[in-house]
């Protein structure tokens, strides 16, 4: 680890969280008009493989998938004006928080059904094999996706055919509402499920970013010189409500013990702890990176609401290419 | 055998005779070594009957990497499919019947279809699925299912269905080159029809339908095998001084309305054939916009001839009857021009055996 990576994984993380608590502050305005699903408090694992990855590689993800986005090099602006519908979105304001794309980085799209760019990541490595290159396709999906019948199709096939796919997947404990034991055996360890399956796989705290980044690092550095898929899987928590901005502790499906014992593992605070007791960073140069950010994504939602819908009439367009 | 000989195809010096299946056979070839990009997979694209023969040859000659079998994962492989075609690949996959496609709903409605709208035009998906149909010979309620009005209803697919071994090369090899996901339904009972099909990489447009047959009493609209069934009636119309105009549509969408609109304004008369189910069917889609918008240029009441709204039986018992043949279109169609249809019974029974497209068919897939 770099002091540099180290760095630049704080910042990241900061950036992304700082998003995602604008997005979640001014949601209440009506204006962005699309369900948003907020990754505030998963935004290690989002940072570090968009660090890990080039930007050739190739992602994927699915209705989370914010920080995947910016993490990746997701362009800010054109994020926010997609959320709010207008034409400069990533995606000309059809799609919406849950349809992000930005191919000049390698993020080829994410979508609303669960499970269903997992595959579509396979194929994005099959296509690689076919081409020879060096490339990796990474499948972001999270505990409730591995429940889908595609994602054993799709590990199955990537394993049979040695293609060059990392999948990460985020356990945050939840699916909606439903809890890990109602939906899969007690015991049971998602990575060594991939494991049986035939991917090889592995594990991590996915608060440590560090950690995370490691993890993601030397995957990556097997699948590039043709070691096939690797899973991997990090324990993560999602702070805010499924779908929506605000906290919901108090609607009965967790507890707020088990939110703040989670809350408590932060990984921004435990990075930016550790940067200035290794003497990295300094309180100072933090809270200039924290002014940029901010100043940033003012900047974005500016631009995102001064942008333009588009017409009515493009509705009944780009149906066929 | 069949009547595919008085199809009016394109006497070209070029062509020469072949089945159905040899046609996309040809199709697959030579789209495989027109462009590297092209891969083409299924379940059984390698085994001994190279699903129905459609794919045999091909792993031997393009390579395993291009050619290859699968794992028994429908919606993984659409998907799949899919994100290969991201990156520039353009593949064909294959499945012996519709049906063991239902399983693959969620990528072929809700990506494949979505994605050029839904990201703003910025990547179509150009895959291939070739879907073929069953019907007969017991193959009972999920081996014979005509689901292409689901298929149509998707805004974003386009669903091609040829009667031709013609057609069936020209529109798979146009369906794999086409930049959109292309869903190409091959009926089981056209796969040994012959026909004149022209050598090269003769592709055909989709959209614009054929004129399988002119004639100026009334307008027949058919696809994939029910055409077959339009052109024995109509012979046998001929005799009775009827003349048929057969549409055949190639493709159920886009549909090409202009066409039909015209043959109607001259013949006054429309009969849709259908190999679907009734209810929700092409031929009422067909029968709809005829009557919004044509109605002043009928002169009766358009019909539609389809199966009936159950599940297909499998015994042979159950099955008599259930088949809509060329006598019951020419019963249709002299109820409508208020002519006699007593001979019909003789000159057109159900064909013996009843749940076969002929005798040569004997099974037992
Ligand atoms: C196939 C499908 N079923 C149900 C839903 C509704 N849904 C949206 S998000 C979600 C939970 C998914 O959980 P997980 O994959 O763990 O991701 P997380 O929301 O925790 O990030 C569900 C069930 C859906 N979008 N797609």
């Amino acid at each position: 680890m770099t002091p540099d990576i180290a760095r630049q994984l704080l910042f990241g993380m900061m950036r992304i969280r700082h998003v995602e608590e604008a997005i979640s502050a001014r949601y209440a305005e009506q204006a962005m008009r699309c369900p948003v699903h907020l990754c505030s408090g998963q935004e290690a694992v989002s940072t570090a493989a968009g660090l890990a990855l080039r930007r050739s590689d190739f992602a994927v993800s699915g209705h989370r998938a914010h920080g995947h986005y910016l993490g990746k090099g997701g362009d800010l602006p054109a994020m926010l004006a997609e959320i709010y519908g207008k034409k400069t979105g990533c995606a000309g304001g059809r799609g919406g928080s849950m349809h992000l794309i930005d191919e000049s980085v390698g993020f080829m799209g994410s979508t609303a059904i669960v499970g269903n760019t997992i595959p579509v990541g396979v194929g994005l490595g099959l296509s690689i094999k076919l081409s020879g290159g060096d490339q990796v396709s990474c499948v972001f999906l999270g505990d409730g996706a591995v429940e889908t019948g595609v994602f054993f199709e799709s590990l199955n096939f990537a394993a049979v055919r040695k293609l060059p796919v990392l999948f990460i997947c985020e356990n945050n404990l939840y699916s909606v509402y439903s809890p890990l034991h109602v939906r899969q055996p007690v015991g049971r360890r998602i990575f060594e499920l991939a494991q049986a399956i035939g991917v090889d796989a592995a594990h991590g705290d996915g608060n440590d970013v560090e950690t995370v980044f490691g993890l993601i690092e030397s995957a990556i550095a097997q699948i590039r010189e043709g070691g096939g898929p690797r899973f991997l899987e990090f324990d993560t928590y999602r702070w805010r409500e499924h779908c929506g901005p605000n906290f919901d502790n108090d609607i009965g499906y967790r507890t707020e013990q088990e939110y703040l014992k989670n809350r408590a593992l932060e990984p921004i605070a435990r990075q930016r702890q550790k940067l200035l007791l290794e003497g990295l960073l300094t309180d100072e140069q933090i809270a200039s990176v924290e002014d940029s950010i901010q100043r940033e994504t003012e900047a974005a939602f500016h631009f995102a609401i001064e942008s333009p819908f588009p017409d009515a009439g493009d509705a009944h367009t780009r149906i066929y290419a | 055998m069949l009547i595919q000989e008085s199809m009016r195809e394109s006497n070209q010096a070029t062509s020469r005779q072949l089945s159905f299946s040899k046609a996309i056979n040809e199709a697959l070839q030579i789209a495989l070594a027109a462009d590297d990009n092209v891969i083409c997979y299924g379940l059984g694209t390698d085994d001994p009957k190279g699903i129905f023969g459609t794919t045999l040859g091909l792993q031997e000659r393009f390579g395993n990497d291009r050619v290859f079998d699968m794992p028994l994962s429908e919606n993984a492989m659409t998907g799949v499919a899919i994100g290969a075609s991201l990156n520039g690949i353009r593949p064909v996959m294959c499945h012996q019947r519709l049906d063991f496609f239902l399983l693959a709903m969620d990528q072929l409605v809700n990506n494949a279809a979505k994605w050029f709208y839904m990201f703003d035009g910025q990547r179509s998906v150009p895959i291939t699925i070739r879907l073929i149909l069953g019907r007969g010979w017991g193959q009972g309620p999920t081996h014979s299912q005509n689901l292409q009005a689901w298929f149509a209803h998707i805004p974003g697919l386009k669903v091609v269905m040829p009667s031709s071994p013609a057609d069936a090369k020209g529109l798979l090899l146009a369906s794999i080159f086409d930049p959109n996901p292309v869903v190409f339904i091959e009926h089981r009972w056209l796969h040994n029809t012959i026909g004149e099909v022209p050598e090269g990489d003769a592709r055909v447009e989709i959209g614009p339908l054929r004129i399988a047959r002119e004639g100026g009493d009334i307008t027949i609209v058919s696809m994939s095998y029910m055409t077959i069934e339009a052109l024995h009636a109509a012979n046998y119309l001929e005799e009775r001084g009827v003349s048929c105009e057969i549409l055949d549509l190639r493709c159920v969408n886009p549909i090409d309305w202009p066409a039909i609109f015209a043959s109607v304004e001259k013949t006054g008369k429309l009969l849709v054939l259908d190999t679907g189910a009734q209810t929700g069917s092409i031929a009422g889609e067909i029968v709809a916009r005829v009557a919004m918008q044509r109605m002043s240029s009928l002169t009766a009441p358009p019909a539609r001839l389809a199966m009936p709204d159950v599940p297909e039986p499998t015994s042979f018992g159950m099955t008599a009857g259930f088949y809509i043949r060329a006598g019951d279109v020419a019963r249709q169609v002299l109820d409508m021009l208020q002519l006699d249809r007593a001979d019909v019974a003789v000159r057109l029974a159900e064909p013996v055996p009843h749940d076969v497209p002929g005798s040569w068919f004997t099974g037992p897939f």
